[in-house]
């Protein structure tokens, strides 16, 4: 801590923060553009100036840089000197020297960083006569829309684009006051993490193209805290409705989690729920139009009520209160976890894995701080892609203890980036295939899977020679090997990736294996194990048997309850339709028309995370809970909701059948099974109040809503209540006014504070600028490890994998677009989604005689699909790899065997 | 594509420093120098010898003056604009280059003879105005003599 | 005066100096006693003790600068000597001379200082106009290899050094010495945060040293003649001599080695010859664009970094540019301005904005539409876009003609306004 003075006053600030971070800490209004929380400071934009003296009796001083000058014992600054206060008002000033002030048809305006430091400098009256520059923009592809009229130079874009985020398309071009930020041409931005331009530029240069399709004012936006559907990264969330369309989603801080980014497929995914699957009432089949719901339940609650064999598929992409009402009425040895069984396997034992340990599971947070990282088998930027971004900022924190040994602060962004240059800390990716990752890589493996799990246990040989090791040669030299081990060793925070996207218990054990070698050399290790769904490792919690044991329960003639499930992605159509056929009713509740819904015959219509409340546990183990952002139309509710109607229905459930509102579920989920005993404190309860009153989930500035209906009614509908959270769906409630007015952590809907109408206004929330939100980032883990950590798993590597001459080995390969269920109905996520493919390096393309580009029949056990070719040198020898979700990909048990030959129409 | 030549003369540059980046500049350099200009294909030829992006290359390429980006004419005439050539005349200089060589300020001649480009400071002050034709530099020029000093180049 | 040591030696014909003669005129002595005798250290010594001052402009004293330089066995390598032959400096054309006609006397203090900071590889960062610095040095630069006074084992001593010829892709920024070490790099030549100094982490993150032309060719004569006998040569004590020029509409433009600390007026009135018949003086900026003007009652001040400082300018390149009354002091600053606008790299706000919005004003003035307030949003910017204030010394380099300009021809620009025009037009 130093001491420091700020216009006369002391105040104790960390020692060396640089003085914009800690004068914001301190509430002050301190305008800024180019410094970012996470990019740090460059010193470009020059609004931040204060004024430094050297001691007391220096009465002059001279101008500085706040977010370029260190905190030190007796700093003396001052914020409110005339002389500051005139060179902020000049550089507001200069900044509008060229921006076209089209406020009004910007989709920036109201949320605008550069409109909030314009009123904070009083700079209202412009000087300049002159002409304004202009730009061309660019179509920069279904994500970020791209004005650059509007753009003051910051720089903020292209330091997060490129040095945060490793993109390489995209840069500044041109100079004095020109320069243009964008692409060499027109043309999809490459990096999956383009819609953080939106929030990171100040201004409205780069806009959500996707709301656009559907504007609205953030003022007129009901919002509210919300978890991201599309992987198990559990990114926090704000989504944002108006008149019953989700309009968009955005960034909400959590800083053990995603910090300040999202990646474009959980920022552009919400598009389903306005997508035209949507189910909206409840469908019988047979009947052209909908049920009432009063029918469909009663219709779906009979042959429940004879207490006949129901089975209940849950979902690991529904919320814990969904699972948890769907087990209650079929009862816990009835229930389904709606995984496949290898998935469910898998998926189980990474739960073991994190419950036993005796590595703690990594948070996002402490994945971007490791200063060595092993990556065994899994493509984080497909699977888990925010994992992906703090794997790139962990390759700094080795060399950062350089820039600090040149006294360097680690804020100081240009200069760290001039002192390190291209040196990077111990990241090493092995993986079946090339990953965008690779480029900041130590080095990288590229082997079949039973490979990759034989290179893990050489690592956890090295480094325990208790570890078994793997007979005959290994896919990589010995060296890196020895290398990788030391590096590991060597670290402060060493973290072992790995995850169930290759379907192989091999590599999970060797990751484990790894994990356990450090622990034993006294290495405080952590482990990052990557599940596929929001809520996988929920539904695994919950228990439940996998989809063939469901499949051997079911009786024949019984009905068949889905949650929020496909099954046909789970085991193929083959199997599905078999279940189908031999279930007697089928009722899926789901809020998009599946292929298995289709099937039903009963649908009824499901919330989704948008539209009611629900807790889902990420890859971490941290229990996160979403809030209904509004009331969808039509017969709309919660899973829960219609499965509690059911056993009300029934006659079954017991008590849950009296379930009224979430904290009813969730206090019964903490009763009844002890691993989720602390989910009912993941976010306040339903009658928490602040100052006597919710949380309001429209702002104060919400417009429009007593004429909206005006031309047919001036009576104001009632509000509909809430009573499942403290929050309410009007303006009426507490509107945050930090500090210290602000909403428990995990209820706060949206950022703002006064003055600050921006993305940047969570500075106001935070603990310290840049540091965690008041009150603690939201979200409870459920799982830590038991100390002493569970015995390392015993049994040989597996042998070497052998290229047949006749099969190619087919393993799983992922996209960000177009492998995730829900996402992938969004049309900009769909527009980047590739077509089906099966993959070969170029000497196996030959040896089948396939051509990129053309088709190919892939025949395996489950049947023969028609996919497209694709080229991926890196692939090993005998891999294939399938691309899995894909639009018009069949299902296809993975891995597998499978012949591959050209398409009819190639030979 | 680049040529042979092309080639052989950027790898000898990229043994001069330790990064290829580095090189990137010399690269354009020798690019421009066979084919008058750097085309936008001529960034997809450099960029994988250079391990740079398209995008990175023009980030440096449009800073600049000197790398050109739109073609240019044969010959590329440079007038002194900055001060004391233009307290000695580079404005008249520069109008009788335009006529002379009947291309506009910033533009090239329909016959692609000669683009004209106005230009900082060329370093010969005290021989104001100056002006430089392909690298050649002319002192003291007069304005008057502006068509015969650029018969010189067809 | 006839004791010149950069340009004594050059030859009439304009030819440069080869090796041969090079030598012959006692070139490369310096260095051989120097790799003999002298340690790192002492060569540092040497230049710090002769008060050598940087001639790119700022004038900051070369040993001190080199002292920041890591040394000894745990210091980073390799380190880098940079010279800056970038010369882009409006009004400035003193680093060509020496490049076009002396070129091993650059070479050989490239050596000696690369020597005095134990750099390994030295780059000579040279002006894409300046065709015939490049051939000349090209050649120089191979005669010295081939001598041994370049690359592995100098001359037979331990010491080793790599001397590259780079030509900047063209920007003035381009010769901020930061921006120079990102240039070389291969990036835009945006300005770097100081500290950490390119002395600490410079090229490729290494130490660097950037120095002039004419600082780094001023280095054999430190060393050869000794501290006390260098600085003896300055008129005024701040040592050695300068390379002063005059442009502009005087008699005879050119380029003088002289004593450093001269005066203006004998510089004005004896090398240059006074101003042309016809024309009068009205002022002139004293080395180069970006520095303040000096009007009559400054003619008696001695040219050196001092001097100048108290009389409200700088020395900054030592190559003066001179107004004269058939010349509208409002153009010439428009002139200047723009120049500056131009060059602005786009980095900090003030400079790429407010240069700008000065040249767009400067030009209403010319046109007729300047305003009297607009005088005072240009005595603003002369202000604000002061050292600290900006990222780098360009916009601050600008401010300096523009501030002393709108004093000192106040009534011009006011007339411009009252006349709605350019009276000179
Ligand atoms: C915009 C700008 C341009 C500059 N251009 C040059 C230049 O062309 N040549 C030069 O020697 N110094 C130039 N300088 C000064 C350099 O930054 C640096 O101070 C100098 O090269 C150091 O050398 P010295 O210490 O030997 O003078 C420039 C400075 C600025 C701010
Ligand atoms: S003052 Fe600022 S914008 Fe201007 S050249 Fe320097 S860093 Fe660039
Ligand atoms: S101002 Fe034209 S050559 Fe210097």
């Amino acid at each position: 801590m130093a001491t420091i003075f700020i216009d006369q006053r002391s105040y104790d600030v960390p020692d060396g923060m640089n003085l914009l971070d800690a004068s914001l800490t301190l509430g002050f209004n301190l305008p800024y553009f180019c410094w970012h929380p996470a990019l740090g400071s460059v010193g470009a934009c020059r609004q931040c100036a204060v004024k430094q003296f050297r001691d007391e009796k220096d009465m002059r001083g001279r101008l500085v840089m706040a977010c370029m000058t260190a905190a030190a014992p007796n700093t003396r600054i001052s914020i409110d000197d005339p002389d500051a206060r005139e060179f902020r008002k000049s550089v507001g000033e200069w900044l509008m020297v060229h921006h076209p002030h089209d406020c009004p048809v910007c989709d920036e305006g109201g949320e605008c960083h550069l409109q909030d430091m314009e009123v904070m400098d009083q700079q209202t009256y412009r000087r300049y006569r002159g002409l304004k520059r202009t730009f061309r923009n660019q179509d920069l592809g279904p994500f970020v829309n791209h004005e650059m009229n509007r753009c003051i130079q910051c720089y903020r874009c292209v330091r997060f684009y490129r040095d945060y985020a490793g993109g390489r398309d995209f840069d500044a071009f041109f100079l004095r006051d020109r320069v243009f930020f964008g692409r060499q041409s027109d043309g999809v931005l490459e990096s999956p993490f383009s819609g953080n331009l939106v929030e990171v530029c100040p201004t409205g240069v780069f806009t959500d193209k996707t709301l656009k399709l559907h504007f609205t004012r953030k003022w007129d936006e009901r919002t509210a805290p919300s978890i991201c559907v599309h992987c198990a990264a559990g990114c926090n969330t704000i989504a944002g409705e108006r008149y019953g369309l989700l309009r968009r989603i955005r960034n909400r801080f959590n800083g053990e989690v995603n910090g300040y980014f999202l990646c474009d497929r959980g920022r552009y995914g919400y598009e389903f729920v306005n997508g035209p699957r949507r189910v909206r009432a409840p469908r019988i089949a047979g009947r052209a139009d909908a049920a009432a719901p009063s029918d469909a339940v009663a219709r779906a609650a009979s042959p429940l009520a004879g207490g006949s064999g129901a089975i209940g598929i849950g979902s690991p992409r529904a919320s814990l209160e969904a699972n948890f009402a769907l087990r209650a009425l079929v009862g816990p040895d009835r229930f389904c976890s709606g995984m496949g069984a290898a998935e469910h396997r898998l998926v189980s034992e990474v739960l073991r894995l994190l419950q036993e340990g005796p590595a703690p599971a990594a948070s996002l947070h402490d994945a971007a701080q490791a200063d060595a990282v092993l990556v065994l088998g899994e493509d984080v930027t497909n699977t888990a892609p925010m994992l992906a971004l703090a794997l790139r900022q962990s390759v700094r924190q080795q060399p950062m203890k350089a820039a600090a040994a040149l006294r360097i602060p680690a804020w100081d962004d240009t200069a760290v980036r001039n002192a390190l240059q291209d040196e990077r800390g111990p990241l090493y990716i092995a993986t079946v295939a090339a990953t965008p990752l690779d480029d900041v890589a130590a080095a990288t493996m590229h082997a079949a899977p039973d490979d990759l799990a034989r290179i893990g246990c050489a690592i956890a040989h090295a480094l325990d020679q208790a570890a078994p090791s793997p007979r005959g040669a290994l896919a990589a030299d010995a060296a890196l090997v020895g290398r990788i081990a030391g590096a590991l060793r060597a670290a402060e925070r060493p973290l072992v990736v790995a995850g169930v996207s290759l379907a192989s218990q091999a590599v999970l054990d060797a990751a484990a294996r790894v994990a356990h070698a450090l622990h034993a050399a006294g290495r405080p290790v952590r482990i990052a194990l990557v599940v596929p769904e929001c809520n996988s490792l929920g539904a695994a919690m919950l228990g439940g048997c996998d989809l063939d044991d469901a499949t051997a329960l079911l009786w024949p003639g019984s009905p068949l309850i889905v949650l929020e499930n496909d099954l046909p992605r789970r085991c193929g159509a083959d199997r599905a339709a078999r279940l189908f056929e031999r279930a007697g009713e089928l009722v899926v509740v789901d809020h998009t028309l599946t292929p298995t819904a289709e099937r039903a015959t009963i649908v009824l219509p499901a919330a989704t995370f948008a539209e009611g409340d629900g807790t889902y546990v990420n890859g971490e183990g941290r229990a996160q809970r979403a809030f209904q952002v509004f009331v969808a139309g039509g017969d709309v509710q919660e899973s829960w909701r219609w499965l509690r109607d059911l056993m009300r229905a029934s006659g079954r459930g017991g008590a849950a059948a009296a379930w009224e509102t979430l904290d009813d579920v969730t206090g019964a989920l903490a009763r009844e099974l002890p691993a989720f005993a602390a989910v009912r404190d993941v976010a306040p309860p339903a009658t928490f109040r602040i100052a006597g009153t919710r949380i309001a989930r429209e702002p104060a500035r919400y417009s429009g809503r007593t004429a909206r209906d005006a031309n047919v009614t001036v009576h104001e509908p009632e509000p509909p209540g809430d009573p499942d959270s403290a929050l309410s769906f009007t303006m009426e409630g507490f509107q945050a006014q930090p500090p210290p007015a602000q909403p428990p952590s995990a209820l706060i809907p949206r950022f703002w504070a006064p003055g600050w109408n921006s993305v940047q206004s969570v500075n106001y929330y935070q603990t310290v600028v840049g540091g965690p939100l008041r009150g603690g980032d939201p979200g409870l883990r459920l799982i830590e490890p038991a100390a002493p950590g569970a015995p390392a798993a015993a049994g040989r590597a597996p042998s070497a994998f052998e290229p047949d001459d006749r099969d190619w080995l087919c393993v799983p390969m992922y996209e960000i677009f177009g492998s995730e269920e829900l996402s992938a109905l969004a049309p900009s996520v769909a527009a980047l989604a590739p077509r089906a493919y099966v993959a070969l390096n170029d000497g196996d393309l030959h040896r089948a005689g396939l051509r990129e580009g053309g088709d190919a029949v892939v025949a395996s056990a489950d049947g023969t699909c028609r996919l497209q070719v694709r080229r991926v040198a890196s692939l090993p020898p005998g891999v294939a790899g399938i691309g899995v979700g894909l639009q018009g990909a069949p299902w296809m048990r993975l891995p597998d065997r499978a012949r591959i030959h050209p398409a009819e129409r190639d030979r | 594509m680049l040529s042979d030549e092309e080639r052989h003369e950027i790898e000898a540059e990229l043994t001069r420093y330790p990064t290829r980046r580095a090189a990137s500049i010399d690269a354009m350099r020798i690019v421009q120098r066979h084919r008058g200009w750097v085309s936008d294909e001529a960034l997809r030829d450099l960029a994988p010898l250079i391990q740079m992006t398209v995008d990175e290359l023009d980030g440096v390429a449009s800073f600049y003056n000197m790398i050109f980006r739109r073609a240019v004419g044969r010959h590329v005439i440079l007038v002194c604009n900055s001060v004391s050539c233009w307290m000695l005349g580079a404005g008249r200089l520069l109008d009788a280059a335009a006529a002379a060589a009947g291309a506009p300020q910033g533009g090239t001649s329909a016959d692609r003879r000669f683009t004209l480009l106005p230009i900082v400071c060329l370093g010969a002050c005290d021989h104001a105005p100056v002006l430089m034709v392909d690298g050649d530099l002319h002192h003291d020029v007069d304005p008057a003599d502006a068509a015969s000093l650029l018969a010189r180049y067809e | 005066m006839t004791d010149r040591p950069l340009t004594g030696r050059m030859r009439e014909d304009g030819a440069a100096l080869d090796l041969r003669a090079y030598e012959r005129a006692g070139g490369y002595a310096a260095l051989r006693d120097a790799l003999r005798r002298l340690a790192p250290a002492e060569v540092q010594k040497r230049v710090k003790d002769s008060g050598l001052r940087g001639r790119g402009g700022a004038g900051f004293p070369t040993g001190q600068k080199w002292s920041f330089v890591p040394m000894g066995a745990d210091a980073p390598h390799p380190k880098y000597l940079v010279v800056n032959a970038d010369e882009m400096e409006p009004g400035t054309f003193k680093d060509r001379l020496l490049m076009e006609r002396d070129p091993h006397q650059l070479v050989e203090g490239v050596i000696l200082s690369a020597y005095a900071i134990e750099a390994d590889v030295a780059y000579i960062f040279l002006r894409w106009a300046y065709k015939l610095s490049e051939a000349r040095l090209a050649r120089a630069i191979a005669e010295a290899y081939d001598a041994g006074y370049l690359g592995r084992q100098i001359l037979g001593s331990g010491y080793s050094l790599e001397l590259r010829l780079h030509i900047s892709g063209g920007r003035y920024m381009a010769g901020e010495e930061t921006g120079l070490i990102n240039a070389l790099e291969g990036r835009r030549a945006n300005p770097r945060s100081k500290p950490p100094y390119p002395a600490v982490v410079g090229l490729w993150g290494r130490p660097t040293v950037v120095n002039n032309v004419e600082t780094i060719c001023n280095v054999p004569h430190v060393i050869g003649r000794g501290a006390e006998a260098y600085r003896k040569l300055s008129a005024t004590g701040e040592g050695g001599t300068k390379l002063y020029g005059a442009s502009g509409r005087v008699k005879r433009p050119g380029l003088w080695e002289l004593p450093l600390g001269t005066t203006i007026r004998e510089i004005l009135e004896e090398h240059a010859g006074g101003m042309r018949d016809g024309v009068r003086f009205r002022g002139l900026l004293p080395g180069g664009a970006s520095t303040d003007f000096l009007v009559d009652e400054h003619l008696d001040a001695p040219m050196d970094f001092e001097s100048l400082q108290k009389h409200g300018s700088r020395m900054g390149t030592g190559t003066m540019i001179v107004l004269d009354d058939r010349t509208c002091p409002v153009g010439m600053i428009r002139n200047l301005e723009e120049f500056f606008a131009q060059e602005s790299c786009g980095w900090c706000t003030p400079c790429w904005a407010g240069l700008h919005w000065v040249a767009d004003i400067l030009r209403d003035f010319e046109e007729g539409r300047g305003e009297m307030a607009d005088l005072d949003t240009l005595a603003a910017h002369a202000r604000l876009l002061a050292p600290g204030n900006t990222y780098c010394a360009l916009a601050p380099g600008a401010a300096e003609p523009l501030q002393s300009g709108l004093r000192h021809f106040r009534d011009d620009f006011e007339r411009h306004v009252r006349e709605h025009r350019c009276p000179w037009r």
